[in-house]
C-alpha cells in the first residue's frame, strides 16, 4: 500500500510533465491539423534556457525560500518568453510557408525543423549532459512503515508539490482562455472553420502564431520542471518526453485539451507503475501497448471528438 | 440613383487553379437596395460572393465598398468593414453553442452592443433563444440557417452577403426567412445582396436581379421585370443551359 502510494505520487509528478507538452501538440494540431513535431524540442530549449538563467542568477540550495520563488519565477517567464519567441519564429519561418500545401510537407518539415533545434543546441551548449545541482529539496513523510527490512517512508517531495501545483494551475488558465476569452473562442472557431473564421473578421494567421506562442510557452514550464525534478538536461531530452507527450496527447484524443492532460496523466502513471512492480526496461513498451489498446478500441482516443456532423 | 453605389464590382475574373469561375461581372449595389443574383448550381454565384470577400481573389477587375478598393484586401480585414456574409452550407461551428456562434459574428463589432444585438437576433428568430446553450452542430437545416444569418447580423453590417438562404429547408421555412430579409431591409435599411437558386422567391423579394450563366451575366432588371421573362423561368427549369 505504502509502496503504491508512494509510485502514484512519482507517476502523477511525471504525467503532469507529459501533460504539460502534449497541450502544445494538441492545441496545433486541432488548428492547423499538423503534428509540430519539432515541439518536443521546444520543451528541451526551454530546460536549456532554464538552466542558463538558473546559473546566470547564481541560484543554488542556499539561497533563502522567499528569494528562490522570486528567482524561479524570473526564471519561469525568461523561459517562456523565450521559447515563446522560438515557437513563433519556426511557426513563420517553416510552417507558415507550407500552409496550403500537400499534409506530409509540413510534417516532413518539423521533423527536419527538429534535428534542426537538436544539432543547434549541441553545438551551442556541448552534447555533455548539463547537471543542475537540486534547489528545491526536502519534502513531506505522508507515511511510514516499518517492516524487517527496515523502513518505508512515502514521501512527496516540495519539487513535486511545485510541478503538480504549477500544472493543475496552469492547465485551469488554459482551459478558461480556451473556454471563456474571445481568444479561445477564435481558436476554436478556426480550429472547426478557418475560411469561415476569417469572414467573421477573425484574423486566422495570428490566431494560428497565438497558438504556437502558447504551447510553446507550456512546454517550456515542463522544461523548468523537468530540469528541477531530474537534474539532468541534455540535447536530446526533448526526442524522448516529446514522443511521450504526443502519444499522451493521441491517447487522450488529439485536438482535446482535457484529453492531453488525461493522457500525460495515463502515460506517466503507467510508465512508473510498470517500472515499479515489473521491470523499469520496457515501460516504454508498456506506454505504448496501452496506445495501441487504447486505439484499437476508441480511435479517436479517450477523450477526442467523434466526427459526427450535421450539414 | 446619381449616388455612388455601396457596392461596386468591375469587369472582376476569378479563377480556380486554370478553371475560370466569373468573365468579366460587372454590377452594383446602392444602400438601401436588395440585389439578387440568380443562377444555377455551378454559375458563379458564390465564387462571385466569395470573390467580394476576397477569398478566391479576383484575378482582374475591380470591387469598391464604400469608396474603398477592396480587390486585394485580406478577407479579415474586408469584414471588418461592416460587410457580414451568411455563407453557401451556413458554416455553422458545430462544436459551439448557438450563443458562442452568435459571439463569433460579433468578434469585431464594439461589445457595448452585444446585449442589443443578441436581443434583435433572438427577436427575429425565438427558436434560436430556444436553442441558446445547444451545440450548432445539433441544430436542424433550418435553425442552422437562422443561425447563419443571426451571426452575420451579429457583426451590425451596413451590407449583408446572403448565400442560397432558402437551399434545401422546408417552404414554410424558407418564407419565414425570407420575410426576416425583408423585415431587416424595410425597417432598418439594411442593404441585402441575396444570392438564390430560388428564382421565384429571391426576385419577389429583390429591388433589382440579375441572372449569371458560366461566369457571364446574361440578364438584368428588377425583381418584376425578370419574373416576367420567359426566358428567366425557362432558365430555371432547364437548368441555365443556355
Amino acid at each position: 500500500m505504502e509502496y503504491f502510494v508512494q509510485q502514484l505520487i512519482n507517476g502523477v509528478t511525471l504525467g503532469s510533465i507529459y501533460g504539460l507538452i502534449a497541450i502544445g501538440y494538441t492545441m496545433v494540431y486541432g488548428i492547423i491539423g499538423m503534428i509540430n513535431f519539432a515541439h518536443g524540442d521546444i520543451f528541451m530549449v526551454g530546460a536549456f534556457i532554464s538552466l542558463i538563467v538558473i546559473t546566470a542568477l547564481g541560484l543554488t540550495v542556499s539561497t533563502g525560500l522567499g528569494l528562490t520563488f522570486v528567482a524561479l519565477i524570473l526564471v519561469l517567464v525568461c523561459a517562456m518568453i523565450i521559447a515563446s519567441a522560438y515557437g513563433w519564429t519556426l511557426e513563420r519561418l517553416a510552417y507558415r510557408p507550407l500552409r496550403g500545401s500537400f499534409r506530409l510537407a509540413p510534417l516532413i518539415t518539423a521533423i527536419g525543423v527538429s534535428i534542426v533545434l537538436q544539432n543547434y543546441i549541441q553545438i551551442a551548449q556541448g552534447a555533455r549532459v548539463k547537471p543542475l545541482q537540486p534547489i528545491i529539496t526536502d519534502g513531506y513523510t505522508l507515511m511510514t512503515k516499518t517492516t524487517e527490512a527496515g523502513e518505508f517512508v512515502v514521501q512527496i517531495s516540495n519539487i513535486q508539490i511545485l510541478i503538480i501545483s504549477v500544472t493543475v494551475i496552469l492547465m485551469a488558465v488554459f482551459s478558461l482562455i480556451i473556454a471563456k476569452t474571445s481568444l479561445g473562442r477564435s481558436q476554436r472557431a478556426c480550429e472547426q472553420d478557418q475560411k469561415m473564421a476569417s469572414l467573421l473578421g477573425i484574423n486566422v494567421d495570428k490566431t494560428i502564431s497565438t497558438t504556437f506562442v502558447m504551447g510553446a510557452a507550456l512546454a517550456a514550464v515542463a522544461g523548468l520542471m523537468f530540469l528541477l525534478y531530474y537534474g539532468v538536461i541534455d540535447f536530446f531530452i526533448g526526442f524522448v518526453a516529446g514522443v511521450k507527450a504526443f502519444t499522451a496527447a493521441v491517447l487522450g484524443g488529439i485536438g482535446s485539451l482535457p484529453g492531453a492532460m488525461l493522457g500525460g496523466l495515463v502515460i506517466g502513471l503507467i510508465e512508473t507503475f510498470w517500472s515499479a512492480y515489473f521491470s523499469v526496461e520496457y515501460k516504454d513498451v508498456a506506454a505504448f501497448a496501452m496506445l495501441a489498446i487504447v486505439l484499437i478500441f476508441l480511435p479517436q482516443g479517450l477523450l477526442g471528438k467523434p466526427e459526427v456532423e450535421k450539414v | 440613383m446619381s449616388k455612388q453605389p455601396l457596392l461596386q464590382i468591375e469587369n472582376v475574373e476569378t479563377f480556380y487553379g486554370k478553371i475560370q469561375a466569373l468573365r468579366g461581372i460587372t454590377m452594383d449595389v446602392h444602400e438601401g437596395e436588395i440585389v439578387t443574383l440568380i443562377g444555377a448550381n455551378g454559375a458563379g454565384k458564390s465564387t462571385l460572393m466569395m470573390t467580394v470577400c476576397g477569398n478566391p481573389r479576383a484575378a482582374s477587375g475591380r470591387i469598391v465598398y464604400d469608396g474603398t478598393d477592396i480587390t486585394n484586401m485580406p478577407t479579415h480585414e474586408i469584414m471588418r468593414m461592416d460587410i457580414a456574409q451568411s455563407p453557401e452550407g451556413r458554416r455553422i461551428f458545430p462544436r459551439m453553442t448557438v450563443y458562442e456562434n452568435l459571439l463569433m459574428g460579433a468578434a469585431v463589432t464594439d461589445p457595448q452592443y452585444l446585449e442589443e444585438d443578441f436581443e434583435k437576433v433572438f427577436d427575429l428568430f425565438p427558436r434560436l433563444k430556444d436553442r441558446r446553450d445547444q451545440r450548432g452542430g445539433t441544430l436542424s437545416g433550418g435553425e442552422q440557417q437562422m443561425l447563419a444569418i443571426g451571426r452575420a447580423l451579429m457583426a451590425r453590417p451596413k451590407l449583408l452577403l446572403l448565400d442560397e438562404p432558402s437551399l434545401g429547408l422546408a417552404p414554410l421555412v424558407v418564407k419565414q426567412i425570407f420575410e426576416v430579409i425583408k423585415e431587416l431591409n424595410q425597417r432598418e435599411g439594411l442593404t441585402v445582396f441575396l444570392v438564390e437558386q430560388n428564382a421565384y422567391h429571391a426576385l419577389k423579394l429583390a429591388d433589382r436581379g440579375h441572372v449569371i450563366v458560366n461566369g457571364v451575366i446574361t440578364m438584368s432588371g428588377t425583381g418584376k421585370e425578370l419574373l416576367a421573362r420567359e426566358e428567366v423561368r425557362a432558365a430555371y427549369l432547364e437548368g441555365g443551359a443556355h
